[in-house]
């Protein structure tokens, strides 16, 4: 912090006040239209309430029900299956394409790039709509499967008991994977070229190439990836109330879901809080543990 | 370099690329296709296929499925948020980027907890507080959450800015004797100008494509977003694909039309700024 000293022996007192002035709009907004909900719906989670008349304390049972009640288990059963989709399943193919593209340079890689990052600009419900379309009985995917004789298969996917969720899930494979891959290529265009020479000049491979020099160089990338993925498909709700509406039997229904669910249709507002803060818990978690990952890389 | 990989990878190459291209363009171009070809709802036996696109099918669209309104709604919503994001941001960013001041690096952080909040954090005591209020089914109900989240990533990102690229800016137009309000809006604000309008594609993009608040706070038709709408239109409007794929479209276009034109931002800012939620 050296600049830190010539500014404080500017005039006197003046950026501490002045400091504050500046922030207070935007801490002002935040404040009341993040923060304190936030603390609200800790809160309300402590009681049972259905929205309209006087709430009853209950602790932290609403919390003891997302251990124990099924349904609320399920859902955040569902969100891990959902992370394998959305997120590890993405890392593998994005690490795949990213590394065959680094390796020799392709002619029309803008617009391949433009073209695998085009799902992440558009509406999740446009995306939903196209999806339930592709998945309906008579839709591309079961005609694709018709076409190559494995007419067994072919079903009302997102009407499926077994293959609802994993359908669901693919979407965001197919939604994801253009971000992981563009996040690991831009990775790997920073890692200095030498490194990719003298591997080359030691006769290595695709593959030992791959270990000794692209995936160390490209921990801090990974992490951002498994951060803003597993995130993603923790908060999945767009996607499932178009699509599924938690259905069939609820054998889709994911957190995010379950707080709108309870809060504005069962009215069970306490739980419905107590799920969003589980969730939010979850989050943090997760970005907290990830993003160590990318200190240690840091403090080498 | 280019010469030491073979003919045969790049052949591969080239193929791995265009199965990709297709396979993340089929979902889009099937629901552009649809929305091209000719009314299915109207015709309940064999598909009667005319040729030529149909273009009038984003008319009736717009009329029966309401977009228009939609549309002018995600207008105003978008604009509004992203106006007010992008002043609140610029000034919070300032403060954290050039200045000091006790509390800072506390103050900070709860920005930072910001970025991480999910909307299904604050969702439920909103609506019930803002009902309260008389606020529901307003626009504010639709805007000032949507302020709030942006104005977090907003202040994360500018402070970045400022603090990567102006020291000695700041300290050249202090010494001239600019006041740092004269320093913000005449020196750092034009200079930021790439910052600024990566931030202003990204909140554009989220406040346009977010759909659990709209959902909660807004009954009345006049006020539904675009998503919301298209949503809604799908519950109603059962018989046939081709108005809804019609009005799919209508949903994605403005954004994915900056996009194009402004992708290197899009694509800067999601690698850069990572973690918004």
């Amino acid at each position: 912090m050296r600049g830190g000293r010539s500014r404080r022996s500017g005039p006197p007192g003046e950026p501490r006040l002045v400091a504050y002035l500046y922030l207070a709009p935007a801490l002002l907004v935040f404040g009341a239209f993040a923060l304190y909900p936030l603390g609200r719906t800790v809160q309300i989670s402590l009681f049972d309430w259905d929205g309209l008349t006087l709430a009853t304390w209950v602790g932290l049972g609403n919390y003891a029900d997302v251990l124990q009640d099924e349904q609320l288990r399920g859902a955040f059963g569902h969100a891990a299956v959902l992370v394998v989709f959305w997120s590890l399943l993405p890392l593998l193919i994005g690490m795949v394409l990213a590394s065959v593209l680094h390796r020799a340079r392709v002619r029309g890689l803008g617009f391949f790039r433009t073209v695998v990052f085009l799902p992440q600009v558009v509406a999740m419900v446009v995306i939903a709509v196209a999806w339930r379309r592709l998945y309906a009985p008579e839709g591309l995917v079961n005609d694709v499967l018709r076409a190559v004789g494995l007419d067994g298969l072919a079903r009302g996917w997102l009407g499926d008991y077994t293959f609802a969720l994993p359908a669901v899930g693919l979407v965001g494979t197919w939604f994801e994977t253009g971000l992981v891959t563009i996040l690991l290529l831009a990775g790997m265009g920073k890692v200095p070229q030498e490194l990719y020479e003298a591997a080359r000049l030691d006769g290595a491979g695709r593959v030992r190439e791959f270990l000794a020099v692209t995936l160390p160089s490209l921990r801090g990338e990974i992490a951002v990836a498994l951060v803003l993925t597993i995130v993603a498909a923790l908060k999945t709700f767009d996607l499932v109330y178009v699509t599924t509406s938690g259905g069939p039997g609820g054998s889709t229904t994911v957190p995010s879901y379950e707080v709108y669910r309870r809060a504005f249709e069962l009215g069970e507002v306490g739980s419905a809080a107590a799920v969003g803060v589980t969730l939010t818990a979850a989050i943090f978690v997760v970005t907290v543990l990830v993003t160590r990952l990318v200190e240690q890389r840091d403090e080498r | 370099m280019t010469g030491r990989v073979s003919r045969f990878e790049r052949t591969t190459n080239y193929l791995v690329l265009g199965v990709f291209a297709v396979l993340a363009l089929t979902p889009v171009l099937s629901v552009l296709v649809a929305a091209l070809g000719p009314d299915d709802s109207a015709t309940a036996g064999p598909v009667t296929t005319v040729a030529g696109l149909h273009v009038g099918n984003f008319a009736e669209a717009w009329d029966v499925g309401q977009f228009g309104t939609y549309l002018r709604t995600s207008l105003l919503v978008s604009v509004l948020v992203v106006a007010a994001a992008l002043v609140l941001s610029l000034l919070s960013g300032y403060a954290f980027g050039v200045m000091r001041f006790p509390g800072q690096r506390a103050l900070f952080a709860l920005f930072l907890l910001g970025i991480m909040l999910p909307t299904e954090a604050v969702v439920v005591p909103l609506y019930f507080d803002l009902r309260t209020l008389g606020l529901t089914d307003t626009l504010w109900a639709l805007v000032l959450p949507q302020v709030a989240q942006s104005v977090a990533f907003g202040t994360f990102w500018m402070r970045a800015y400022f603090r990567s690229s102006s020291r000695a800016v700041v300290e050249a137009a202090r010494l001239d004797g600019a006041s740092h309000w004269q320093v913000l809006w005449l020196v750092l604000a034009p200079l930021a100008r790439p910052a600024l309008v990566t931030l202003t594609v990204l909140v554009f993009m989220w406040t346009w494509n977010e759909f659990l608040i709209p959902l909660v706070m807004v009954t009345s038709e006049s006020l539904r977003t675009a998503p919301l709408g298209l949503a809604f239109f799908q519950g109603q409007y059962t018989s046939g694909f081709t108005l809804l794929a019609a009005g799919a479209v209508i949903v994605a276009t403005p954004v994915v039309l900056v996009y194009l034109v402004l992708q290197r931002h899009f694509i800067a800012g999601m690698l850069e700024g990572s973690v918004r939620e």
